[in-house]
């Protein structure tokens, strides 16, 4: 069933100071019309009928009774929520990555993953950052944004990120180095294709901009005299 | 060597600590040896230490005190405005706050310019060499 409309509850009884309401108790229960509702019932405030308890199961005593007192931990309600998402982060920003093997790189966002993480693409073509994970953290958000509209990033989560789980292998003594150099995985066709394909899109929105493709191709560094916190991003 | 800027009445200040650090206000009355009424448009008239203002070329024709009205006026009449745009002090600020609020694509589309600027420039001072030579 719809819940009804409801105009938010106000109290009847304003505030004289914070405290003192201004009607009394028996001024109230006239005011809320409580005498007309009893009337109504006859006498009597219509209550609903309670609901018989479930008798509770018998429990069987238990076996075992610890010798001390162990104490319960605390009830804990927080639930497991992604990283709060800077304002200044955007589908679509342009992104200066701060740390790792891409550092300095200029780098598009698309969305924020339910780990937390920025999922972000170079565009491979451009600046040969793949989509990749990034964390908020190693990220500076300048106030360039990229047309991102009509591009499908839904397929992309963390499982499609996660490391590849193979079968352990038995190994013998002279087995050993040979298994190693065969152990560098290959990229799957599948992720170079997605790659390609969110990279089509994205670099005929980036090439409608001039100046754009080399400026992502570009990456950032502190020069002489420039002040990161004077700099507006 | 004598002083060339006078407080007077009229005279145009700009702001050099402060609140209201940048901005251009026309001395009003004098309080005391330290302090002056000080009046623009877009704020209240208030008093301000002289410390605190740099003078400037410019001064208006005002009565001491006058109304917002008049004052605006005042400004309107002698383009306080745009003679401080023109000035070569003016644009230095101009310049200063527009630098200030460069995004980082807009201070790499600078360089590029700035890049390619020097390579014409180089060329031509390539081909008045070879003239001479």
């Amino acid at each position: 069933m719809a819940p009804k409309q409801r105009t938010p509850r106000t109290s009847r009884n304003p505030d004289l100071i914070r405290g003192v309401g201004k009607y009394s108790r028996s001024q109230m229960y006239h005011k809320r019309g409580l005498w007309a509702i009893k009337a109504k019932n006859g006498g009597t405030f219509p209550t609903h009928v309670k609901k018989a308890a479930d008798a509770p199961v018998a429990a069987k005593p238990p076996k075992f009774y610890p010798a001390d007192d162990v104490k319960k931990p605390l009830v804990n309600k927080r639930k497991a929520r992604p990283t709060k998402l800077r304002a200044s982060i955007t589908p679509g920003t342009v992104l200066i990555i701060l740390a790792g093997r891409f550092k300095g790189k200029r780098v598009v966002f698309l969305k924020q993953l339910t780990s937390g993480l920025l999922l972000v693409t170079g565009p491979f073509k451009v600046n040969g950052v793949p989509l990749r994970r990034v964390n908020q953290s190693y990220v500076i958000a300048t106030s360039t944004k990229v047309d991102i509209a009509g591009l499908n990033v839904e397929k992309f989560d963390d499982k499609y990120f996660s490391k590849k789980v193979e079968k352990k292998k038995k190994k013998g003594e002279g087995e050993f180095f040979e298994a190693e150099k065969e152990e560098k995985s290959l990229l799957p066709q599948e992720k170079k294709d997605d790659q390609k394909t969110v990279d089509a899109a994205l670099i005929k929105s980036i090439e409608a901009v001039p100046e754009l493709k080399s400026y992502l191709g570009a990456r950032f560094s502190l020069k002489a005299g420039m002040k990161p916190h004077e700099l507006v991003f | 060597m004598p002083f060339k800027r006078y407080v007077e009445i009229g005279r145009v200040a700009l702001v050099n600590y402060g609140k209201d650090y940048g901005r251009l206000v026309v001395i009003v009355d004098v309080i005391d040896q330290n302090r002056a009424l000080v009046d623009a448009p877009d704020m209240v008239r208030g008093q301000m230490n002289f410390k605190r203002l740099t003078l400037t070329d410019i001064k208006i024709d005002i009565n001491r005190v006058p109304n917002k009205k008049t004052l605006v006026a005042a400004l309107e009449a002698a383009d306080v405005k745009n003679k401080w745009e023109n000035s070569s002090w003016g644009r230095k600020l101009i310049v200063q706050k527009k630098r200030a609020s460069l995004n980082d694509f807009d201070r790499f589309k600078i360089m590029l310019a700035k890049i390619k600027k020097a390579g014409v420039v180089r060329q031509e001072l390539s081909k008045l060499k070879k003239q001479t030579a």
